[in-house]
């Protein structure tokens, strides 16, 4: 099928840029400022779903800018892969724009249009990535999204606010200006090119499997947005940035380009072939397996609500990177799914954190005792939520660990069944007591009682909740991309 | 005869000189200045868009004869290397004199004369096909850039100046012993191009490569013969540093571009490793250096020392993509550093200090200017879509392939550059102390902002579409390395 050529790609990322834009022009103007991000998000939304037919059926949408080196383009390329996350990221603004009004206002916060204008070009990044046709193409939008993230991140200027996010800039800057930039370069030296191939590029040439060896984990701990440990460090502590972004970027857009990358590189950098032919898949399966297994222990012993919610996203992250690495078909399918499954769920528990903060100030899971009686809606739909992150049927989680669990079986690795299993458990072990908690314990005899649902902060949880649902029940658009991945 | 751009180019500027000689007011001085400089830029605009990047020859040449009985001629011509560096040398020339225009409040005409006078020298230098033109170029340059430093520099002047006088003179002596050499071995000619053409023996070659690489390795600088560096940077006044960083440090690598490489192939082959270790040594040293300033000055001027690290390296690679990503960054560097020194100044004017500790809150109180420091920071430390990267992506791929380790020696340099610049903007712009309770600090005026846009243009523009630039370069980079291995392989 010949590849459409459309400027839509750019059209989405535009979108949101010019959202930002208008976010800073509009700074005076707070209603009009306001309406600006949940408008820009329907209209990206709207645009990624117009390419959804064509890229089901087959078929890619390109758009070739320029050229920036021989073999290198500044190029678009929209595929499955790139579906998901462009549709899960631009979905998702929709609801987490509605949410961040409702959640900023209430909370009064400081430097809002600095916020909303970050936010709004944060999304321009990712969709950006996501439609990257090149690796060259990729990391400009990766480097964009990890600059405007960073005010974001450090948005209460306190001193916490300003530990965090050195922190996160360290982490991530560090990552891209060492491994990763060894790792661009010596692919270009072998390869003389970045593009994305189907089977791999560097599946053409002929290298040696050492220095390719080298170049692959230069990638893996590169990407560190994909949070493999120990290049994790940096989520936990942008957990100081407001709540919806907490949500959005690092549960959804921020953490999902890392993997994202990951799977990129493993499809088509190096493509199934030859990461299996080098014997990285298992490597890399071990290693996010300890990902899994050891943030779901942390997330155990944290008593900030918000903080275990980090550490689960880590070892979520890693379910993706495993479904890849584990090479097969199935696996990748459950590791690609996965993305969805877990943005939807995700964004929902941090919705719910940020609800329970604007309505009690509470943060710590300890002082959240009897909690659900007064926001019913928020636990209710925390612990749908919760029952996905588990891998209750009929939830969206259940069908990414499906898949992920029988295709460890198809690959004849039953380490890793047993390291799913046991993540299960623990993710039940860390997620039900908060809501045993919330609905169950008695509640402290001081609590105010003003404290009730705030509309604009409950309804888009619901929402989300209803998704992480939907999906379970109709996974059949995320699985058809994902089974062109890896058709 | 056709028209004689290039002599244009480069005495336009001195007949500004001459005429500033006999204005009075100071205003009508840089107005002059400024006229003259942006008329200069405008005639090497002139000269890139009529420049035929299908060939490696030289051309908008000028022959006339000068001491014939010595076989010196004046003779101009480019390639498509010295064509950047005189397009990049008169596009500093006029940023150069409005970062000049309130920090230099005493003896204004002299300031710009010797201004005025530094961009012609230098402008021949990249321009000189004979070898004698070019090393008068090349030594008469130290004097208005030792005056620049000497009489309107900081504190410590005398000395900084001095030291960089020292420095250079005991370079060029070499070079000029080298010269000598050349002249006598090469069959008693200056032409630069006939020259290039000889086969000098190998054991010729080294003493002259080693003669050439002191005098050259000086103006770069590379480690060990660096330390003049900081302290002309430090005294010197904006538009000084920026020279010294946007044009002069050029010099060096230019040296090695124009002479080692052709003239001297196959000790360039020889010596390469040697020269691709002292770059990783610089790079990281330099980085290191940075890494440990509280001034402001002080930790651009190190940078410098790393950056032009990348430099030598890309350019001893010696294959294609090393040495392109080397011209270019040696473009890039002119254009991100240059404009940081212009950013240092800006504040410097403000605040009258330049440590870092001072600082903090900056974005409160500027928040356009802090907005460009960023953009020329991520330039600096190559950020992904910003021109540095795409150099220094080609220097790291051509290093690669030239040598492993060497390579990723300089991936910790690339790792430090983005320690120490990131680390200073954190301090200066953002944080909780505020500068703003301290100083009275007003954002960018229009004539700033003038002089900071065409750079910032240069920064996304190389950035994300190169090609322009990368075409003007090409063929004589091609030709560079068929002369190197043209000659170097039979070794």
């Amino acid at each position: 099928m010949d590849p459409v050529i459309s400027i839509r790609p750019l059209l989405a990322v535009a979108v949101a840029g010019l959202a930002a834009l208008a976010v800073l022009l509009l700074n005076k103007r707070e209603k009009l400022r306001d309406l600006v991000s949940p408008l820009a998000a329907i209209a990206m939304f709207a645009i990624v779903a117009s390419m959804a037919p064509t890229v089901l059926a087959g078929g890619t949408v390109d758009l070739r800018l320029f050229e920036i080196l021989p073999g290198i383009d500044f190029a678009f390329r929209v595929d499955a892969l790139g579906m998901v996350f462009a549709t899960v990221s631009s979905l998702l603004w929709i609801v987490a724009a509605i949410y961040s009004i409702g959640y900023m206002r209430h909370l009064k916060e400081h430097a809002q249009t600095r916020f909303f204008a970050c936010f709004a070009t944060s999304l321009a990044a990712a969709v950006g990535g996501a439609f990257a046709a090149n690796l060259f193409t990729l990391v400009i939008f990766y480097e964009v999204l990890s600059l405007v993230t960073y005010p974001l991140v450090y948005h209460h200027e306190d001193e916490e606010g300003w530990a965090g996010s050195r922190k996160y800039l360290v982490y991530l800057m560090g990552a891209s200006k060492s491994v990763l930039l060894a790792a661009l370069a010596l692919t270009y030296h072998i390869t003389g090119s970045l593009d994305f191939v189907s089977g791999g590029l560097l599946a053409r040439v002929d290298a040696s499997p050492s220095l390719l060896t080298v170049v692959y984990f230069c990638y893996l701990f590169g990407f560190a947005k994909a949070a493999v440990m120990p290049m994790h460090a940096w989520l936990p502590a942008a957990m100081v940035a407001p709540t919806p972004v907490s949500a959005l970027l690092h549960a959804v857009a921020v953490v999902k380009m890392g993997v994202f990358c990951v799977l990129r590189v493993v499809f088509h950098v190096f493509g199934p072939g030859l990461v299996g032919g080098l014997g990285l898949g298992i490597a890399t399966a071990y290693l996010v397996s300890f990902t899994i297994l050891m943030a779901s222990i942390y997330a155990l012993t944290r008593d900030d609500l918000k903080a275990r919610l980090a550490y689960s996203t880590v070892s979520q992250l890693s379910y993706v990177v495993l479904g890849a690495v584990l090479l097969s078909p199935v696996a990748m399918v459950g590791g690609i799914i996965h993305i969805a499954a877990h943005a939807f769920s995700k964004i929902t528990l941090f919705f719910c954190a940020g609800s329970i903060y604007c309505a009690s100030g509470k943060r710590n899971i300890s002082d959240m005792a009897g909690i659900g009686r007064r926001l019913p809606w928020t636990m209710g739909a925390f612990f749908v939520a919760s029952l996905s992150m588990i891998g209750v049927p009929p939830t969206a989680g259940f069908v990414s660990k499906w898949y992920l669990t029988l295709g460890s079986v198809q690959a004849g690795e039953m380490v890793f069944l047993i390291v799913l299993l046991a993540s299960s458990v623990l993710n039940a072990a860390y997620f039900l007591p908060v809501s045993y908690v919330a609905f169950f314990g008695a509640e402290a005899p001081e609590t105010p009682a003003a404290v009730q649902e705030i509309p604009m902060v409950t309804v888009p949880l619901v929402a989300t909740a209803i998704l992480s649902v939907l999906m379970g029940i109709f996974p059949g658009y995320f699985l058809a991309l994902a089974e062109g991945v890896v058709r | 005869m056709t028209f004689p751009l290039l002599s244009l180019v480069v005495f336009v500027p001195a007949a500004g000189a001459a005429v500033l000689l006999f204005l009075r007011n100071d205003d009508a001085v840089r107005w002059t200045a400024l006229g003259f400089t942006v008329v200069d830029f405008a005639l090497s605009v002139a000269m890139l868009v009529g420049f035929d990047t299908t060939t490696h020859e030289m051309q908008f040449t000028e022959t006339r004869p000068w001491v014939p009985a010595l076989g010196i001629t004046y003779a101009l011509g480019v390639d498509g290397i010295s064509a950047l560096f005189v397009f990049l040398t008169a596009l500093l020339g006029w940023i150069c004199v409005l970062a000049s225009w309130v920090a230099i409040d005493r003896k204004v005409k002299e300031f710009m004369v010797s201004l005025l006078s530094m961009q012609a020298l230098m402008l021949g230098v990249f321009c000189a096909l004979d070898l004698f033109l070019f090393y008068v170029f090349w030594e008469a340059m130290l004097i208005p850039m030792y005056l620049i430093i000497g009489v309107w520099g900081g504190d410590g002047r005398v000395y900084a100046a001095f030291k960089f006088f020292l420095y250079t003179l005991a370079g060029s002596l070499l070079f000029l012993i080298g010269v000598i050499v050349l002249y006598f071995h090469g069959g008693e000619t200056f032409d630069i191009l006939a020259l290039t053409a000889q086969d000098l023996p190998f054991r010729i070659q080294s003493w002259l490569f080693f003669a050439f690489l002191i005098a050259f390795a000086v103006k770069v600088p590379m480690v060990p013969v660096h330390t003049w560096l900081p302290d002309a940077h430090v005294q010197a006044p904006t538009a000084g540093s920026i020279i010294l960083a946007g044009v002069l440090l050029k010099m060096g690598a230019y040296g090695f571009l124009r002479f080692s490489l052709p003239m001297l192939p196959e000790a360039s082959v020889y010596y390469s490793t040697l020269m691709l270790a002292l770059s990783a040594l610089a790079i990281v040293y330099g980085g290191f250096l940075a890494l440990a300033q509280d001034d402001l000055k002080k930790l651009v001027a190190y940078s410098s020392i790393s950056h032009m690290g990348f430099v030598t390296m890309g350019i001893f690679a010696l294959n294609p993509r090393g040495l392109e990503g080397g011209i270019l960054q040696m473009f890039n560097h002119g254009v991100t550093t240059g404009a940081l020194f212009l950013f240092v100044g800006l504040i410097y004017e403000r605040t009258h200090t330049r440590s870092i500790a001072d600082y903090g809150g900056l974005m409160k109180v500027a928040p356009v200017y802090t907005v460009f420091l960023a953009l020329f920071t991520l330039s600096s430390m190559a950020l992904p879509g910003t021109n540095s990267f795409v150099g220094e992506l080609l220097v790291l791929s051509g290093g690669f392939a030239a040598n492993l380790a060497v390579g990723a020696v300089a991936i910790l340099g690339a790792l430090l550059g983005a320690a120490y610049l990131l680390g200073m903007y954190r301090k200066v712009a953002l944080g909780p102390a505020s500068v703003g309770a301290r100083y009275k600090i007003r954002d960018v005026n229009a004539r700033e902002m003038a002089a900071i846009l065409p750079l910032a243009v240069f920064v996304l523009w190389l950035g994300l579409y190169p090609k322009p630039f990368l075409n003007v370069i090409d063929a004589s980079v091609k030709h560079l390395l068929t002369q190197v291995h043209g000659k170097g392989s039979g070794q």
